[in-house]
């Protein structure tokens, strides 16, 4: 049995994670979320309970969220794999970040990585959501500190900032 | 009218930009070189004698670095409370729950540790089970634990102040109900984790996601026979706590003594089926209470009695079982009263504190109470309890002192924006609106071990470049302490909460605080943190005043200076204040401690219940109850919040509205419930939980009352929102299609039942019928102290 393991197959992947190639050596068997915490420690992705249940993994992937304790990392090569350490280019935080941040939209800050990447995917579908779409947008994601009242708020601020700012761009 | 630069600004928390990147470390993010991870093996027997442990072929596995079982640790049992060492990291003889632990692995991965658990074999003689507290008392020849008020009794309780008897005598309406509310757990997002380093130089160092990194400490010392000195426990950030994390657990000790046998870093991890039997969450409590009412509403007495589901250990369960007896006189006038308390032991995970403390389940069963009285006597049950509040400033009959009283606002308000006198009995059928009322204490009065010594401590210290470190054993759970206690110190050195650094939870480096628990770091580490910064500032005052000729008293602190108040320009920068004041005095360190003023009521338990001070809360919810499937809506919530003083209004409405959640939660989906003794739903999927589209609206109200024994007049606000939720949806389901439902959660079969009920036209009714045949020891009778005025407010431990 364990031979078997220790002689499980591995695989040379290429990722391209926030926008850096990354080459790793890993079982076949390991999840997106394995590999980012453990290979890459890329630790910003949390898990919650590993069965797909909780949201609090998710990564986008090509810009759609996905739950990084059920994906597969082999499903992943040549496509875009964004974490949360990923948000901030340049190290300028991203508005949703900021507003997360400003309002208290983090508390113990578990599941915020999770809900900031599905917010941004979210936003980049849709610029102006409503709160009622914001909150189907983040329905598979828990959160037991907040109850959700400043996540909606600091989604709806950043979707209001980011608008202005592509205004102020277009004027420009 | 108090100015301030800091407090009462919604500033984010200190932390946020570290929490939005990805940055903070939790326990789980932690690796070290040559680090080893570890596994537990449970019991899936609820109750059972263990004949023998084989653990050779588990040893044998490659990539395996060792194995053990409680035979490899000191035979010494422990828990959290003195008066219940009942707990062993790795059973020996016998296990008590579906869970226990009995063996331990450290192995190269998770995979290979996890595999060498299934290659362990345990001997396992099943002994009968008790699952309920009737089974538990109605079999009293297999006992669970061998100590304890009784067999499977762990605690019984009997206090008695004044006569309750003739009070319901002089009533105008006597009722008597029973209640259930079911169990539930913290369900924190992020998995219990721990690292343990045992160091070449024989100390251990273990980092953890606890909220009480000084009890395990305490008790390392005592479970691993190693002096304390050599053991240094730091708090890693937790990723929710709620109460969770507040034992020492069988997975740290675990990796504590796999560290020292491998003389590796050892990383353990709990899958979140483990963190269901876990739990230390909400008892199940069966609850009985007769009240008198007059005709205008008043209460003339209380009799309460209260049945808890313990589960298999002690836990905090004696602080629990008082704690369901403890907080029902602090918001209305009850002259006398009686509460009669026990906790059973069952073959289940044990129960312990979750938000709120013993205290959701006895104001659920009172504010319901209280609404069918009002509709008896045919009053508006806003006004009912507005009429009878508490006097501030008194002793309730259980001898607590209360102090500041902002309840009747907080109805008010509630009552004013929710529409509550358009709605209430006249919205359309299937639509209803309820209120509910609560207090919780700021901070438990009492520590869990008796001392004389600091419940919290502060050291500040200023560095030359102007920096301010702020060290202090309190947790952060998310509820933003480090940044409470950044705001106090940038508000008495008149300098930003970006210039303080506050290195938290370190037993080597940091002052004692307790622990995240009792709702009590913003009080007590708070009013530390506050004296350590006065120090320092008054040094600061005297070396700036030498320098500039000038009295201390002329000078201010503000906007990173020190400067003459007159003369705004006479000063210095704050960096150079600290130049000057370390040139005369030295090095600028400076302590504070904080111990809440001795209250607590001289009688057996009189300890459970004395807080420096009591938030309160009015909470007003409207439903929608849909009568074909019976499920609950919740639609709006108004809640207003007796905070004393809002030391950061964001962070107070986040803590708020975090109640509020869990609250509905509670109320409505939550269950922890077992099928002999395994857990029926120990999934995030199965568990159900609000999410953004089952949590409604939130409408927070946040009411001042600057409370003599607060920090800048601050009182607690994580917990207490909770308490008002689940009677006001109660409540509210009833004015919406007429049925009680006296058991949590309200699920929809209970609804349903409920309807079919009244349309039989049986009494709209779903709860318990009965309640357990229980001799309770004769009550200590002691005097109510209903009225009697508060002792001496400003007197307390360490003040100068």
């Amino acid at each position: 049995m364990m031979d078997a393991i220790a002689k499980s197959e591995k695989a040379l992947l290429g990722l391209r994670i926030n926008g850096e190639s990354r080459d790793v050596l890993v079982a076949v068997h390991k999840t997106l979320l394995e590999v980012l915490r453990e290979d890459l420690d890329l630790t910003g992705t949390k898990h919650g309970c590993e069965l797909g249940e909780c949201g609090t993994c998710t990564v986008l992937v090509d810009g759609e969220p996905v739950l990084s304790c059920l994906a597969l990392p082999i499903e992943c090569q040549g496509r875009d794999v964004l974490t949360v350490e990923g948000m901030a280019a340049g190290g300028r935080l991203h508005p949703l970040q900021q507003a997360f941040a400003e309002l208290g939209a983090a508390q113990c800050g578990y599941c915020t990585p999770g809900i900031l990447l599905t917010a941004k995917a979210l936003l980049a579908e849709r610029p102006a959501p409503t709160r009622d779409e914001i909150r189907v947008a983040l329905s598979g994601n828990l959160c037991r500190c907040t109850g959700y009242t400043k996540i909606l708020d600091a989604v709806e601020l950043a979707a209001l900032r980011m608008a202005s700012a592509r205004r102020e761009e277009a004027r420009a | 009218m108090k100015r301030f630069s800091i407090i009462g600004q919604s500033l984010p928390k200190i932390d946020a930009w570290a929490k939005v990147t990805g940055e903070t470390k939790f326990a789980d993010d932690l690796t070290m070189s040559r680090m080893a991870h570890a596994k537990l093996l449970r019991s899936p027997h609820a109750h059972a004698r263990i004949r023998s442990i084989d653990t050779s072929r588990a040893a044998a596995l490659p990539g395996v670095y060792a194995v053990i079982t409680g035979r490899d640790l000191p035979r010494v049992k422990f828990g959290i409370l003195p008066v219940s060492q009942d707990e062993e990291a790795l059973c020996v003889e016998k296990v008590r729950m579906v869970g226990d632990a009995v063996a331990a692995v450290a192995a190269v991965d998770e995979e290979t540790a996890e595999r060498a658990t299934e290659l362990i074999q345990v001997d396992y003689e099943p002994l009968p089970s008790l699952m309920s507290i009737e089974q538990s008392l109605a079999t009293p020849d297999v006992r669970i634990h061998e100590y304890g008020d009784g067999p499977n009794v762990h605690k019984a309780v009997s206090l008695q102040f004044g006569d309750v008897e003739a009070a319901f005598a002089e009533a105008d309406l006597v009722r008597e109900d029973v209640f259930f509310f079911e169990g539930n757990t913290h369900l924190p997002m992020e998995q219990h984790s721990a690292v343990a380093h045992w160091g070449a130089d024989g100390k251990l160092t273990l980092w953890s996601s606890t909220q009480t990194p000084h009890y395990v400490h305490r008790l390392l010392a005592k479970i691993l026979d190693v002096p304390g000195a050599h053991i240094r426990v730091i708090a890693a950030p937790v990723g929710g706590g709620f109460g969770g994390k507040l034992d020492p657990f069988a997975h740290e000790i675990a990796a504590c003594k796999l560290s020292q046998l491998t003389g590796r870093p050892v990383k353990i991890t709990l899958t979140r089926e483990e963190v269901f039997y876990t739990h230390r969450g909400r008892h199940p409590v069966l609850m009985w209470v007769k009240t008198g009412f007059r005709a205008d509403g008043a209460i003339t007495g209380m009799h309460f009695r209260s049945w808890l589901d313990g589960g298999a250990y002690g836990s905090y369960g004696v602080a629990s079982t008082f704690y369901t007896g403890a907080l029902q006189t602090v918001t209305y006038k009850i002259p006398v009263y009686k509460f009669e308390g026990a906790r059973v032991f069952t073959n289940k995970p044990p129960c312990g504190p979750k938000r709120g403390h013993g205290t959701p389940q006895p104001r659920f069963a009172m504010e319901c109470q209280l609404d069918k009285a009002a509709e008896q006597l045919g009053l508006d049950p806003a006004d009912m309890r507005r009429r009878n509040l508490a006097e501030p400033f008194t002793k309730t009959a259980n001898h607590l002192t209360v102090t500041t009283i902002g309840l009747g606002e907080c109805i008010d308000r509630v009552v004013e924006a929710s529409g509550w006198r358009q709605k209430w009995g006249q919205l359309p059928p299937g639509k209803g609106i309820g209120i509910a009322c609560s207090s919780y204490m700021t901070g438990a009065g009492t520590a869990i071990y008796w001392n004389d010594m600091p419940h919290s401590g502060v050291l500040v210290r200023a560095d030359r470049s102007g920096l301010v470190a702020v060290l202090c054993g309190a947790t952060d759970i998310g509820q933003g302490s480090d940044s409470v206690l950044a705001y106090l110190v940038a508000e008495v050195l008149g300098i930003e909460p970006k210039d303080i650094r506050v290195h938290p939870a370190d037993t080597d480096l940091t002052p004692v605080d307790l622990g995240s628990y009792s709702s009590r770091v913003t009080l007590m580490a708070g009013q530390a943190a506050i004296q350590a910064a006065e120090r320092l500032r008054a040094r600061l005052l005297e070396a700036v005043a030498r320098k500039l000729e000038v009295e201390s008293e002329q000078l201010v602190l503000r906007d990173r200076r020190v400067f003459v108040a007159d003369d705004p320009d006479r000063g210095v920068s704050f960096a150079e204040a600290v130049v000057l004041g370390e040139s005369l005095h030295g090095v600028l360190a400076f302590p504070g401690s904080y111990a809440p003023p001795k209250r607590a009521g001289k009688y057996k338990g009189g300890g459970v219940g004395p807080s420096p001070c009591y938030s309160y809360s009015a909470c007003v919810v409207e439903v929608d109850v849909d009568r074909e499937t019976g499920v609950v809506t919740p639609t709006e919530v108004w809640i207003a919040h007796d905070i004393g003083r809002a030391l950061n209004p964001l962070l107070v409405e986040g803590q708020v509205e975090g109640s509020v959640y869990m609250g509905l939660g509670e109320v409505l989906m939550e269950e922890q419930v077992f099928r002999k003794g395994v857990h029926k739903i120990p999934s995030m999927l199965e568990y159900k939980t609000p999410t953004t589209l089952e949590t409604p609206e939130i409408h927070t109200i946040l009411v001042e009352t600057d409370d003599p024994d607060g920090p800048f007049g601050a009182k607690e606000a994580g917990q207490g929102p909770l308490l008002p939720v689940i009677p006001a949806v109660a409540t509210a389901v009833y004015d919406a299609v007429g049925v009680r439902i006296d058991e949590i959660p309200i699920s929809p079969d209970k609804v349903l039942k409920g309807l079919d009920l009244k349309a039989r036209g049986k009494t709209p009714r779903v709860g318990p019928e009965r309640y357990p045949i229980f001799a309770f020891p004769p009550p200590r009778a002691v005097e109510s102290g209903f009225g009697l005025p508060a002792d001496d407010i400003a007197v307390r431990p360490f003040a100068s």
